[in-house]
């Protein structure tokens, strides 16, 4: 296939592979931008509770905290498994 | 009142001191008074590439502390009267400085200075930190590379959080980018990001792009600022970016393959110069 692609020219160059993984981590550094520093710590405890009773990945869990102008709102999704994949029967 | 400038990566290697050096030689040359501090306490680098280190007696934690004032510490440049550096410390303690005693040497200097240019250590510390705190805009060294774009973002992240313009709700510190080590070869093969990306993923203004030069290993060898050096590709490049800095309006270059003719191909020795 690695053959095929390099006699067609398509081989996709190095750069481009780069500025899509580019593309992907800045914007997640950006949504964590001007959040408060207890964040990451506050996010991981809450994975290890979630994790005692459901069997989630650590993508299945998004935390993220909106501000308005008098009160701020800390949202929690978390992608839960099929039924019968809990941890503890 | 004086324009604090404060040069910064975030990722070691970029280029921040050389760019320190020639943007802060450069807007001297122009008659600008200028000061260019080291704020890399414990790895001082800014006196070599300026040529001076055997100048050094007081540095910015001397004054910091009280030991010497700015007068004694500050080494007046060989090549230029308007220019002016201030070393940093080889103390290894990182707490000399502290955010007072910097406010304090940047008020000062701010009463006889027209540019103030503050040379970041590497990082998201404390020293970072400090360096950029006062600063009014920022020069953003990146090279064309996926660890350094990213770390960027991250000091573009500071830049508009952890500043005293952003603690008291003034206006932003203005964000530029400068591209360094760029080699257009490469990005025609693909193998480099090129320009267009780097400022989509930043979307910060571009200040100027310093082509990948032989030219600036020789001018750190010799403790030259690589602006001096006005034949040289990186040399130019970095003059454009000192007049876009002070607000004129000039053609980039060095964007693109530089077609060398036959002879030049043939006598040129080593090189692009």
């Amino acid at each position: 296939m690695r053959l095929l692609d390099f006699l067609k020219g398509e081989r996709k160059k190095s750069a481009s592979v780069a500025k899509e993984r580019l593309q992907i981590i800045v914007a997640h550094q950006r949504g964590h931008r001007g959040q408060p520093d207890y964040m990451p710590m506050l996010e991981q405890e809450l994975l290890e509770v979630i994790r005692r009773y459901v069997k989630v990945d650590q993508d299945a869990i998004n935390i993220s905290l909106d501000s308005d102008n008098d009160c701020s709102v800390l949202e929690l999704n978390v992608t839960l498994p099929n039924e019968g994949e809990t941890v503890k029967g | 009142m004086a324009k604090i400038i404060v040069v910064t990566s975030g990722k070691g290697g970029v280029g921040k001191t050389t760019s320190a050096a020639a943007i802060a030689t450069g807007l001297a040359l122009r008659g600008n008074k200028t000061v260019v501090i080291d704020f890399d306490v414990g790895l001082r680098n800014l006196d070599l590439i300026m040529g001076c280190e055997r100048r050094v007696v007081y540095d910015l934690v001397n004054v910091i502390q009280g030991e010497a004032g700015l007068k004694q510490a500050m080494i007046r440049d060989k090549r230029s009267e308007n220019l002016h550096i201030l070393p940093a410390s080889q103390t290894r303690d990182k707490d000399a400085l502290t955010l007072e005693g910097v406010e304090k040497v940047l008020m000062d200097l701010s009463e006889e200075f027209d540019y103030i240019i503050c040379d970041s250590p590497a990082g998201i510390e404390r020293g970072a930190q400090l360096a950029l705190y006062f600063a009014d805009e920022a020069v953003v060294v990146t090279n064309p590379e996926v660890s350094s774009v990213r770390d960027s973002d991250r000091i573009l992240g500071l830049l508009s959080s952890k500043s005293r313009r952003a603690e008291q709700n003034r206006d932003p510190i203005k964000e530029h980018l400068l591209v360094t080590r760029y080699n257009p070869n490469r990005v025609d093969d693909g193998d480099m990001l090129n320009l267009e990306d780097i400022r989509e993923i930043l979307a910060i203004d571009l200040v100027g792009l310093i082509p990948e030069s032989e030219a600036v290993l020789r001018a750190s060898n010799q403790g030259v600022p690589v602006i001096h050096d006005d034949k040289s590709d990186a040399g130019q490049a970095y003059a454009d970016t000192v007049s876009r800095l002070m607000g004129e309006d000039v053609p980039l270059r060095f964007q693109s393959v530089q077609k060398r003719g036959l002879i030049a191909r043939m006598f040129g020795g080593g090189g692009r110069r």
